[in-house]
């Protein structure tokens, strides 16, 4: 065991996001360690989903700091934060409805497609191979989730469930090997079942996967406890509290604010 | 089996475009106003029909199963066509009219039908390859096939000043600065008189490597129009601009204009640089619209601003709405009906805008994918 203490892969240091009078995130502080999987809660509107889109570069930061793998990465465009390793889902699934799951899951994967002019257009050869290739991996990838839809690749996204809308939406942002995975509410809409198995597939990508590293914004507080190894509550874009899942839920801070207990 | 199914395929696939042809034909050696209604009523029921039975939907999904047999049955067929109009003029000039409003529309498929950036400028871009074309023939020695070439690129250049604001820009603004420059353009050469000012621009035939367009086309025994002329080169630019076009969009480049068209935040949260994209299919399009218009002044032999208004835009737009956004097989059938109806149906030619104006409302309300709506994309013949 080294006896230097590790480096965070990402460090937060007073991040803030103004809304006009509105503060949906109020010097956020925290450190993240490569191989965790820290849940975020808090009730609706208290910023959870605001950190992600200031984190992917889709809202440019008031105030703070970020720093992902030793590089600072605030207001950095959201392009270059994928390409940084930091890849993620949405509440509301983004998926493209006319093209097929096979595209979708490549969307993800952009930045590891050839987009000369060469293989596209004159030597096909080439993007044959290529196709065939990306069309494999994504394949085993989307296999971990659901073998069933592994066989419905070249389905369009229009006629397939919300659910497993929700799995591809995750390999979409896993086939790119992202280093830090950001999903916000995968279990939104589905029952506990369906959550407890989507929990299964996740921590099964991340044993495959080895150090990847997951924030995940839940709900459903079973989630949260069996999954993750340490979660922060948020509350009016603050955090409230931070730790392992039984001291955050028995924090009464959090209590009141999430839970409904006073 | 799978030999059967092929060349049942490749039967299709050229009967289809036999049929078409022959329909084609038909419609325009029809003199009277009667006999192309008779006509139109034919295909009308007829096409109904196989709607409701879907009699002929195998022979178009092996035709599309076929796309190269397809298209090289459609080229043969035009030639055909050139050969069996070859004294008409009127006809000949019609497909080759037809032809280049299908490569410009090609070009507009490109950039809204694909990366969905609108241009209700098309006629201006058009407008911009023909007086770079007349210009040039005036003013330069410059070898034909190189100034219908300049023609797109000063199209393309041009778009790329309108880019600047477009980039910054979407939806109904967007469309708002396409259709402003539009009408800039034209006001711009009706007031410049080294642009020939209201009267327009003359030009001389088109020559290229010797062979000379405006003169009578003569192959063995065979004479014909010197339109044949224009119109075979327009087929051979169309098929170079359909297979870059296909290619385009069975490739990672074509998955890349989707997936910004569908989602600019999905597609910018996955590293796609939206403005590249847009740029090159902004760019790539105005060529083609600009080879068109070029090729288009050499065939007609004269420009004037008013053959670049708004409603000339328009009409490309509705072409390209009516065949189905997105599906290039849909434009080029929705240009043969927009061009030639008016043309032939002498009620309809003074009410021609009337036609397409309300065409595009009927389109938008009843069917808005179009009559051939986009397909699924592919990357091969075959799906990936």
């Amino acid at each position: 065991m080294s006896t230097t203490p590790p480096e965070p892969l990402l460090s937060c240091r007073d991040l803030t996001r103004r809304f006009g009078g509105l503060l949906a995130l109020d010097r956020f502080s925290f450190e993240l360690f490569e191989g965790e999987i820290l849940g975020l809660i808090g009730p609706n509107g208290s910023g959870k989903t605001t950190f992600f889109n200031v984190l992917t570069g889709l809202y440019r930061a008031t105030g703070g700091e970020v720093e992902f793998a030793g590089q600072r990465i605030t207001d950095l465009r959201p392009q270059q934060i994928y390409r940084a390793g930091i890849s993620r889902t949405f509440q509301r699934s983004r998926l493209c409805l006319p093209l097929s799951i096979f595209d979708n899951i490549m969307v993800g994967n952009h930045h590891r497609l050839d987009h000369g002019p060469w293989p596209n257009l004159f030597r096909r050869s080439l993007l044959r191979r290529q196709l065939e290739a990306s069309f494999g991996e994504s394949r085993e990838l989307l296999q971990i989730f659901d073998a069933a839809l592994a066989q419905r690749m070249r389905e369009p996204i229009a006629g397939i469930r919300l659910i497993e809308r929700r799995r591809i939406e995750i390999c979409r942002a896993l086939i790119s090997r992202p280093r830090l995975l950001l999903l916000d509410e995968p279990s939104a809409g589905m029952t506990r079942d369906e959550t407890t198995r989507l929990m299964d597939d996740i921590l099964e990508v991340k044993r495959r996967f080895g150090r990847l590293t997951i924030i995940l914004i839940e709900h459903e507080m079973s989630v949260i406890e069996r999954c993750t190894s340490r979660c922060i509550a948020l509350d009016y874009g603050r955090k409230v509290c931070e730790g392992a899942y039984a001291s955050v839920a028995a924090d009464p801070l959090v209590r009141q604010a999430y839970l409904g207990i006073s | 089996m799978e030999e059967r199914s092929g060349s049942f395929g490749r039967f299709a696939a050229l009967g289809l475009a036999t049929a078409v042809a022959t329909t084609l034909a038909a419609f325009l050696s029809i003199e009277s106003d009667r006999g192309i209604l008779t006509l139109l009523l034919i295909i009308g029921a007829g096409a109904f029909a196989a709607g409701r039975t879907g009699i002929l939907r195998p022979w178009f999904r092996q035709a599309v199963e076929h796309q190269r047999t397809t298209g090289i049955g459609l080229l043969l067929s035009t030639v055909a066509l050139c050969i069996v109009f070859r004294d008409d003029h009127f006809s000949l000039f019609l497909i080759g009219r037809v032809l280049l409003i299908i490569l410009a529309c090609l070009g507009l498929h490109l950039e809204f039908g694909s990366a969905g950036v609108v241009n209700f400028a098309g006629a201006a871009f058009f407008g911009v390859g023909g007086y770079t074309a007349a210009v040039l023939n005036a003013h330069s020695q410059m070898p034909h096939l190189l100034v219908l070439g300049a023609g797109g690129v000063a199209s393309a250049l041009i778009g790329s000043l309108l880019l600047l604001p477009l980039l910054r820009t979407r939806g109904h603004y967007a469309a708002l600065i396409t259709i402003a420059f539009g009408l800039l353009f034209r006001t711009f050469v009706e007031v410049n008189d080294s642009l020939g000012g209201p009267q327009g621009l003359k030009l001389d035939g088109l020559r290229i490597l010797g062979w000379r367009f405006n003169d009578q086309l003569a192959i063995g025994p065979l004479h014909a129009s010197f339109y044949a002329n224009y119109v075979l080169l327009a087929v051979a630019l169309l098929s170079l601009a359909f297979a870059l076009v296909q290619r385009l969009e069975g490739s990672w480049i074509g998955l890349a204009l989707d997936a910004i068209r569908l989602d600019e935040i999905a597609a910018a949260t996955f590293g796609f640089e939206i403005a590249r994209w847009k740029i090159l299919a902004f760019t790539l399009g105005n060529f083609l619209i600009g080879v068109a218009g070029a090729l288009s002044a050499f065939m007609v032999g004269f420009l004037a601003p008013n053959n670049f208004t708004f409603p000339e835009s328009l009409t490309l737009v509705s072409i390209v709405l009516l065949g189905g956004i997105g599906n290039p097989w849909g434009v080029a059938l929705a240009a043969f009906i927009v061009v030639l109806l008016p043309e032939k149906l002498q009620i309809l030619q003074e009410y021609r805008y009337l036609l397409y104006a309300s065409l595009v409302i009927l389109i938008l309300r009843f069917r808005p994918a179009g009559l051939i709506p986009r397909a699924l994309r592919r990357y091969f013949g075959q799906p990936a």
